[in-house]
């Protein structure tokens, strides 16, 4: 991850500790969702595109407001609703059957066992576990795909640095505008930011 | 969208059972802003004390845990003699307690999927502490039959795990298919509860004062920081999981009750059995949740969160469900004369006027009578009766279970092997046991966790609504979706 780093006034003396502050954005806070949905809509206008709101709870709206592309979560985790089926399937059908077979990396057989003259390949009586597996399956990958896909867990985040960022889990509403940003320029963003209303803007040092 | 404002209710309604046409019922009672949620739930939390009433019961369920601790030791080291077991009666309280608590465990999650899928908003208040009720009572279930088993230490043999003897489980068994419903179920619950939790440990996080709770909260919200791009991930995983969870939910007692209902035992060979046990489930499972929240919300003072219309509410949802249980017995009836099955017909009278008749009539009065108590809307509303009537269906629900395994089994096709059921000591102390253990989880977790879902519960007020202080309706424009970090 590159982070911009501020530009420095030449007169300032090289070396100095001030030169070595990178910075991971600019932080707007709002007071309500209404504020924010508002906001959001002019900084998407606005070109910017490393970009985040950080909310108490999801506001309804915002995903549009931001411009949000649906996530490919159901996708997902519709295959792995598939691969619990057929795991479920194949898991049932080899150990009623003769077979032999290194699925298990190590060899197994299967054990084939006659009751009440049921055949060993009964798909009715298959049916609880493969539904079983699916949802299992495919609960697991919803939960732990959308965990990865959002870059959690992580033990540490530039904004839970900040004193003024606890209150994004409480009652305030935060536009982040990150300087890797094409469009970010200190001031400008700064002014662009105080001119969507927030109730103030401040630097968040990476 | 017409609603009540939360300031126009401020500090002055306090009844919010009363349906008046055209405005939605207020769900958070004397609040406006969100931080005032925050602040009072997690202070419960936060608090260097627990109330008296906390301590006094944390130390009886700990003495109740102690019991089932030594019960079960003892019974691992004896063998499964200790139980009263005999020979046609080879499952009665272990199987019994086992149904009781999976049945305890279906309220939290139709609570939280098939609540949420129908978006009844009210669920709000009340599912953070029903998933972890059963997510505890999943627990003391799966105790029974991994000690019923009798050699404990082979109890991996319920799983298809290869092994030297070349031997699986039998998949074409419901006993196996339990152990894969029972299994999900508690998975599934467990990562429903926790990732509603999440976002509510990140507030408990960034509201820690001190560096252990910081720690310790910090580690399980995952480094929560409530980006949007997150949320909106998140609210797809939790709609998945929901849609995922219906069925599931329906399934784990439909499995349960195959168990019965896949033999052949007159009493048990029913196809009614699925949507009888699943709707007997809810009633419990209701009933425990009104048990928990009528004390919770008084010990900690959550009365403006679980407002009054929760309550009467799940009193409604235990009027239908427990109708439906109503229902069920008087078909069984019906269906064992109709069938003109010798062995089935005599299996319910034998249930009814045999020698367990005061199971079964105590089975009856809690479950059929007490239920219906609930169409007054006065009842429903008034907080001594509900908790007393819960705690009826509660020990109803538990002799539905008992009637339908003991007395199917002690007096089966020939009276030569017919035998009475007493319990011993270690069948109660187990039964008893498995409370302590249940109200230790639970206390524990009402002091250290968020019992409320704090960011469900603001979504649901006035305050959350974008559009809340304007007239008209604004959308904006549809945006086209851009290329950035998504």
């Amino acid at each position: 991850m590159t982070t911009f780093e501020t530009s420095v006034p030449a007169i300032e003396p090289t070396g100095s500790l001030s030169d070595s502050v990178k910075i991971h954005g600019l932080l707007a806070e709002f007071e309500t969702p209404g504020d924010i949905l508002k906001a959001a809509e002019q900084v998407r206008q606005a070109g910017y595109r490393w970009w985040d709101c950080c909310t108490p709870f999801p506001v309804h709206g915002l995903d549009r407001a931001m411009g949000i592309k649906p996530t490919i979560l159901p996708i997902m985790v519709f295959f792995a609703g598939l691969t619990g089926l057929i795991a479920a399937f194949v898991l049932q059908a080899f150990t009623n059957s003769s077979g032999m077979s290194v699925w298990a990396m190590v060899w197994v057989t299967g054990y084939p066992y006659l009751i009440s003259g049921k055949p060993l390949l009964s798909i009715p009586a298959f049916i609880p576990v493969i539904f079983e597996l699916t949802i299992l399956f495919a609960a697991l990958t919803s939960v732990f795909g959308m965990l990865t896909m959002n870059g959690l867990p992580r033990l540490n985040h530039p904004l839970l640095g900040n004193d003024r960022f606890r209150r994004a889990t409480d009652d305030r509403f935060y536009i982040v505008i990150e300087a890797r940003d094409p469009k970010f320029f200190r001031t400008r963003t700064e002014a662009f930011l105080e001119s969507l209303g927030a109730v103030a803007v401040e630097e968040v040092q990476d | 969208m017409s609603s009540i404002r939360a300031d126009q209710v401020g500090g002055r309604i306090v009844d919010n059972t009363t349906e008046v046409p055209g405005t939605r019922a207020p769900l958070v009672l004397n609040m406006t802003t969100f931080g005032q949620v925050t602040a009072q739930v997690a202070k419960v939390s936060e608090a260097g004390r627990a109330p008296l009433a906390w301590y006094v019961a944390f130390a009886g369920s700990l003495g109740l845990l102690g019991l089932l601790g030594v019960c079960v030791l003892y019974l691992i080291f004896t063998g499964v003699g200790v139980w009263g077991l005999n020979t046609p009666v080879a499952w009665a309280y272990d199987i019994t307690n086992f149904v009781f608590w999976v049945g305890i465990g279906h309220a939290g999650t139709l609570i939280s999927a098939i609540l949420f899928l129908f978006r009844q908003k009210w669920r709000t208040g009340i599912n953070r502490f029903a998933e972890a009720m059963t997510i505890f009572a999943v627990m003391c279930a799966g105790i029974f039959p991994g000690i019923h088993v009798g050699r404990v230490w082979v109890v991996y043999w319920l799983f298809p795990l290869p092994n030297q003897m070349e031997m699986w489980p039998q998949f074409r068994s419901p006993l196996l298919w339990d152990v894969f419903a029972v299994g999900t179920y508690f998975t599934v619950s467990l990562l429903f509860w926790y990732t509603g939790l999440i976002p509510d440990l990140a507030t408990l996080r960034d509201r820690a004062k001190g560096r252990l709770q910081q720690v310790a909260y910090g580690l399980f919200a995952l480094g929560w920081r409530g980006s949007n791009r997150h949320w909106h991930r998140y609210e797809r995983a939790y709609l998945l999981l929901a849609a995922l969870s219906t069925p599931l939910v329906l399934s784990v007692h439909s499995v349960v009750s195959f168990d019965f209902a896949v033999s052949q035992l007159p009493g048990w060979h029913t196809t009614i059995f699925p949507p009888y046990f699943v709707a007997g489930a809810i009633f419990s499972g209701f009933a425990m949740v009104v048990t928990l929240a009528v004390p919770a919300r008084e010990m900690f003072g959550l009365k403006n969160l679980i407002t009054l219309r929760h309550l009467d509410n799940m009193n409604k949802v235990i009027l239908v469900t427990g109708s439906m249980v109503g229902y069920a017995y008087s078909m069984e009836f019906f269906i064992a004369w109709y069938s003109g099955a010798l062995y089935e017909k005599f299996a319910f009278v034998n249930r009814a006027f045999g020698q367990y008749w005061w199971a079964y009539l105590l089975m009856v009065s809690c479950n059929v009578i007490t239920p219906q108590l609930f169409w007054f809307k006065a009842i429903r509303t008034s907080i001594p009766l509900m908790f007393f009537l819960s705690l009826v269906v509660n020990v109803g629900m538990w002799f539905e279970r008992f009637v339908i395994i003991v007395s199917s089994l002690a007096n089966d096709f020939l009276p030569s092997s017919w035998e009475f059921f007493t319990p011993t000591w270690v069948d109660i102390g187990t039964m008893a046991g498995a409370f302590g253990l249940f109200f230790t989880l639970f206390l524990l977790f009402c002091r250290f966790l968020p019992m409320i879902a704090m960011a469900e519960v603001k979504m649901v007020m006035p305050a959350a609504n974008a559009h809340h202080d304007e007239d008209g309706h604004h959308h904006g424009t549809p945006a086209p979706a851009t290329g950035g970090p998504s």
